[in-house]
């Protein structure tokens, strides 16, 4: 478990694009796509998880790269 | 990170609080954070007043974060869902409207003014020491009403940023709801498509 690679992954539907994620993202790896909902890009995320701390409507997981 | 100017801009909000205790007029200040966003929104389909420029997001942040003021805990399922936050939105424009209507019964001589702030749109708090006079006074009126928005939504969120995460407030704030339901509207999976290739 601990040395796969994890990634942030939103919950579009239940995102209220508030850009908390962006702020605190380190990589500029998350964007809020035109006001609608945040994306990650994959190959930014190092898996750090603070998107998902920060995120107030707690619609970020952690998962696994690759699935 | 760098900081840029509009890091700041907590400092406004805070000090727009601030100054309702002392001279209800500054409430009408308040407009700008209810024209921007929307304007922002209409004009560039995006939250960037939310993401940057959203002075009480980042109150809240302050506070909560670096001030440990909150229990980090996740907000209950059903606030995040669409029919409270569209619910509350709309909740909120009715009461909107009708500290408007106020307004337009004092403007119309119908009724006196009330030097009072409403909190929670239940609690009459006497607030008479913060008006000195010299507007007419349906603006004045409004200044207290709007200012009795400003003060309850700032009661609610620092509630939620207490018992949940520190800016949950965005969860259910109705200009973030507004600004969302914009960019929705504005919105076609094809173009952002093709701007990101
Ligand atoms: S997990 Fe870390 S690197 Fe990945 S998007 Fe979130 S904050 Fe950025
Ligand atoms: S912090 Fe959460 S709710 Fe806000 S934009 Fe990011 S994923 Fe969406
Ligand atoms: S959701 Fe509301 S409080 Fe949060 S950043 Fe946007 S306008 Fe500000």
């Amino acid at each position: 478990m601990g040395k796969e690679k994890r990634l942030a992954r939103v919950d579009r539907d239940h995102c209220v694009a508030c850009g908390c994620c962006v702020k605190v993202c380190p990589r500029g790896a998350v964007q809020v796509v035109r006001g609608v909902f945040a994306q990650v890009e994959e190959a930014l995320c190092v898996g750090c998880g603070k998107c998902a701390k920060a995120c107030p409507a707690s619609v970020i997981g952690m998962e696994a790269a690759g699935q | 990170m760098k900081k840029r100017w509009y890091d700041y801009l907590w400092i406004a909000s805070a000090l727009y609080l601030l100054l309702g205790f002392f001279n209800i007029l500054f409430a009408w200040l308040g407009l700008i954070c209810f024209f921007l966003p929307l304007l922002i929104s209409i004009t560039t389909g995006s939250k960037a007043y939310c993401g940057r420029y959203c002075g009480r997001g980042q109150l809240f942040a302050l506070l909560g974060g670096r001030f440990g003021l909150s229990r980090q805990h996740d907000v209950p399922r059903w606030m995040k869902s669409r029919w409270f936050r569209y619910g509350f939105l709309l909740f909120f424009l009715v009461m909107f409207g009708q500290m408007l209507w106020n307004t337009a019964l004092v403007f119309s001589g119908a009724r006196d003014l009330r030097e009072v702030v409403t909190l929670l749109w239940t609690f009459r708090l006497p607030w008479h020491w913060a008006y000195h006079g010299g507007a007419s006074p349906w603006a004045a009126q409004f200044a207290f009403g709007f200012y009795s928005v400003m003060l309850t939504s700032t009661v609610l969120g620092l509630g939620t940023m207490v018992l949940c995460k520190p800016r949950s407030w965005c969860v259910y704030c109705p200009m973030g709801t507004m600004t969302q339901l914009i960019c929705r509207a504005k919105y076609h999976p094809d173009a952002v498509r093709q701007n990101q290739a």
